[in-house]
């Protein structure tokens, strides 16, 4: 079937298989490998992007189901004045170690900073709790989040 | 890992979905927000012939005030139901139980419809639509017809809707001012609950209280009801919940673990109203 997926402003037509999931559209149609896929059972985040501006596992989501939609991915944050203040936090306040997750972890705390500008720590964790890191043990990543929340938020 | 092939059939409105789900049988499923659906098939654990993709139906996504009553649209997403201001006023519980499912991103995709029809025996808003006798509106070939909640579910992942039936609609008594409360234990922040309470007082006196996570399906706790309608206290009553329920004993927890969570949560429950 074909699908027409906007991605990081981008317009894609392509030929594709109804079983493709999202994530390997962008990850093996598109070469967008910034997403990452940290499981097989729809937990872990790391394939986290904004579909239509909301937080989505794409690993979870049809190519099919993202036709006439945009979608935004870690590749897709930066502007030309740079990193995002979400990306610029984890590096800011070491919001990464091995760097598996963090794709996802950013995509979903930018989707968060969008709905709540200024949340509590708990909202955090609340916010990110679809994310896994193996490493950080997390409190970096808070730090970074409320960092970037103090700095410029979602954009 | 990759779903095996299917074939995939966007519906344009219910009457089109009504069509393809009797045009392909046994050979199709329906696709809302593919949150229970896409793992499964992912895992090869479900393997349709034919998705018959809902999740555009913009026409069952709603949630309105209706009288003394609550009409939220089948495809209506739990994060919706988290935010919406009609809900948070007169089915608060739904919004305490839609708050408490997985995590942002699931919230974002899965779908009241899918997750009564999916009937998954830890189910949050199961727990709270049957607490709060919840009526589920099918459509089908032969026209439409109402199930209340209590005859909807029959057993782990079965339901009481006929083949070529799809769900429209949910129905709740509007619970304006009554108090009710939502526990759950889960293992993990974004899991599943191994057992959870929804508990919603009536407008006419006394007490729903729902239990997920303690047998095939979620079941009304009745033992618990009837002692607090004779008049024992609730810390004692909270003691009869696992009565007359079968909980699986499995790896998640033993049975006798998850019959003596049903007691504590339900005393947390009950403390809450
Ligand atoms: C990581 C993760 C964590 C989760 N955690 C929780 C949790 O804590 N608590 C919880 O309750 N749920 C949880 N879920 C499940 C989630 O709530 C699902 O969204 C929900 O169970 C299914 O809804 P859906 O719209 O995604 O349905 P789909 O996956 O699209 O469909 C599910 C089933 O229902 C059928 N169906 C869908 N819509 C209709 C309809 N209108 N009429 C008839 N049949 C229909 C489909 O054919 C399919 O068989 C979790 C899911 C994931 C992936
Ligand atoms: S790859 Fe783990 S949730 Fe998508
Ligand atoms: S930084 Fe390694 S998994 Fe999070």
């Amino acid at each position: 079937m074909r699908v027409e997926i906007t991605v990081n402003g981008q317009p894609h037509t392509r030929e594709v298989e109804p079983r493709l999931l999202l994530v390997h559209f962008l990850r093996d149609t598109l070469s967008l490998t910034g997403t990452h896929i940290g499981c097989d059972t729809s937990s872990c985040g790391a394939c986290t992007v904004l579909l239509d501006g909301v937080a989505v596992k794409s690993c979870t989501v049809l190519a099919a189901q993202a036709d006439g939609r945009a979608v935004t991915t870690i590749e897709g944050l930066a502007g030309e004045d740079g990193l995002s203040p979400v990306q610029e936090g984890f590096r800011q306040c070491h919001g990464l170690q091995c760097g598996f997750c963090t794709p996802g972890m950013v995509m979903a705390a930018t989707a968060l900073l969008a709905e709540r500008p200024d949340p509590t720590e708990q909202e955090i964790r609340n916010g990110l709790k679809g994310n896994m890191c193996r490493c950080t043990g997390y409190q970096m990543i808070v730090e970074s989040v409320r960092w970037a929340a103090a700095n410029g938020g979602a954009r | 890992m990759i779903p095996a092939g299917f074939s995939y059939v966007r519906a344009g409105s219910v009457e089109e979905a009504l069509d393809e789900l009797s045009r392909h049988g046994d050979a199709a499923r329906l696709l809302a927000g593919g949150h229970s659906l896409l793992p499964a098939m992912k895992l090869r654990r479900a393997e349709p012939g034919v998705l018959i993709d809902i999740g555009r139906l913009g026409e069952l996504s709603y949630v309105r005030a209706d009288g003394d009553r609550i009409a939220v649209g089948a495809l209506t997403t739990h994060r919706i139901l988290e935010r919406d201001p009609v809900v948070a006023e007169g089915a608060p519980l739904l919004a305490a139980a839609a708050r408490r499912i997985g995590d942002q991103q699931v919230r974002n995709r899965g779908t009241i419809g899918g997750s009564l029809a999916h009937a998954d025996p830890a189910a949050d808003l199961a727990a709270a639509v049957l607490a709060l006798d919840g009526v589920l509106v099918a459509r089908g070939p032969s026209g439409v017809r109402e199930i209340p909640a209590r005859e909807f579910f029959t057993g782990r992942h079965r339901n009481a809707l006929a083949a070529g039936e799809l769900l429209t609609e949910i129905r709740l008594p509007a619970a304006a001012g009554l108090s009710q409360a939502f526990e759950k234990f889960s293992r993990r922040a974004l899991d599943w609950a191994v057992v959870g309470v929804a508990a919603q007082a009536r407008p006419g006196g006394g007490t729903a209280i729902a239990l997920i996570g303690m047998g095939p399906t979620p079941v009304r706790a009745t033992a618990v009801e009837e002692a607090l309608a004779a008049g024992v206290p609730a810390a004692e009553a909270a003691r009869l919940a696992a009565r007359g329920c079968e909980p699986p004993d499995n790896a998640v927890a033993s049975a006798a673990y998850r019959a003596h969570l049903a007691e504590v949560l339900v005393a947390r429950a009950l403390a809450a109203l």
